[in-house]
């Protein structure tokens, strides 16, 4: 009994101080201004999350609102044939990818300044998921 | 026929005679034209003139859709009376938006022809009957709604804040009474834009 009382003391301690670490943890990697890794998408989710918040500017084969978006990942910034960038846009030297694209669409006038988007997704999530629908539709 | 349709014919007989004054798109135009105008006073910037140049974009393209579907000859007299009176709310959006970019010394984007929105919007391949149109209708007024709510945050003053939420709210009203002229069950789960 009392071995067990020990050992169950032990444990708690342990998972003390290993909370205490890890949360020590967290806050060095938010203090140092690392961000933590987005969470995996969901191309089918993605699908419906496009419907619901893209699809108001943007389709995948036509230029509307805002550009055509089929093969918009792995394509260069700003040259999607035939849609009338801004100029800033048209200066990027990057080509899409998950990580620019989830920056994008987390703030397009802070990722690109001079860019004509406002539209903001901000769950994380829900620009994982769109963004593993769009590198699907882009055949990538 | 459905239990829902002779209520759903009702509500659009009689908001049709109700809501088409232009008088009272005039009141929404000059609503939201002052509005903006404070908007201006309060250090609006040059990316809060290229996201309502962008609203700007996305108005004219609903004008042209609603201006589709009425000519299209597919839509019964209350559908069309409806059609009509949500196609008139964006054009007082228009109006207002055209405004303030105008007074915060930017130049408005131009509405291309409607022949062109048809092909963006693939019409003649999806657009076969009343309810391919209510469908169109449905799903750009919800991508409109979502599209004002998703720029708010990027406006740099709340009095266009507010107004972003006040046209998503217009395009949600427009998305409800469609949907429920679709006879389509609201939504089981709450926050339903955005």
């Amino acid at each position: 009994m009392r071995d067990f009382k020990g050992r169950s003391a032990l444990a708690m301690g342990l998972s003390f101080v290993l909370a205490v670490i890890a949360g020590t943890s967290a806050i060095m990697a938010t203090a140092s201004g690392a961000t933590p890794a987005p969470p995996a998408g969901d191309a089918t989710r993605g699908a419906q999350v496009y419907e619901d918040n893209c699809t108001g500017c943007h389709s995948l084969d036509a230029n509307r609102v805002g550009p055509a978006h089929r093969g918009v990942f792995g394509r260069k910034a700003g040259s999607a044939p035939g849609f009338a960038y801004s100029p800033a846009l048209k200066k990027a030297k990057f080509a899409w990818d998950a990580a620019r694209l989830d920056k994008w669409l987390t703030n397009p006038q802070g990722f690109v300044p001079g860019a004509k988007m406002g539209f903001r997704l901000s769950d994380a999530q829900k620009r994982a998921d769109v963004i593993a629908y769009l590198k699907k539709e882009s055949g990538k | 026929m459905d239990q829902f349709t002779p209520t759903r014919r009702s509500i659009l007989g009689t908001t049709g005679g109700a809501m088409l004054s232009a008088a009272a798109i005039g009141v929404l135009g000059g609503v939201s034209t002052s509005a903006f105008a404070q908007g201006k006073k309060k250090s609006a910037s040059q990316g809060d003139v290229d996201i309502l140049n962008v609203a700007l974009g996305l108005e004219h393209e609903a004008i042209a859709a609603y201006s589709i579907g009425a000519g299209s000859g597919l839509l019964a007299k209350p559908v069309l009376d409806a059609a009509v009176i949500f196609q008139g709310h964006h054009k007082g959006h228009r109006d207002a938006l055209i405004k303030a970019i105008t007074d915060m010394g930017g130049k408005p984007v131009a509405a291309k022809t409607d022949a062109e929105y048809a092909a963006a919007l693939n019409v003649a391949a999806t657009v076969k009957s009343q309810n391919d149109v209510l469908k169109l209708a449905q799903k750009l007024e919800k991508g409109a709604a979502n599209a004002y709510i998703g720029v708010i945050p990027s406006f740099s003053n709340n009095d266009l804040r507010q107004i972003s939420a006040r046209l998503a709210a217009d395009e949600a009203s427009h998305w409800a009474t469609l949907s429920f002229v679709l006879g389509e069950a609201p939504p089981a789960a709450p926050l339903i834009f955005g």
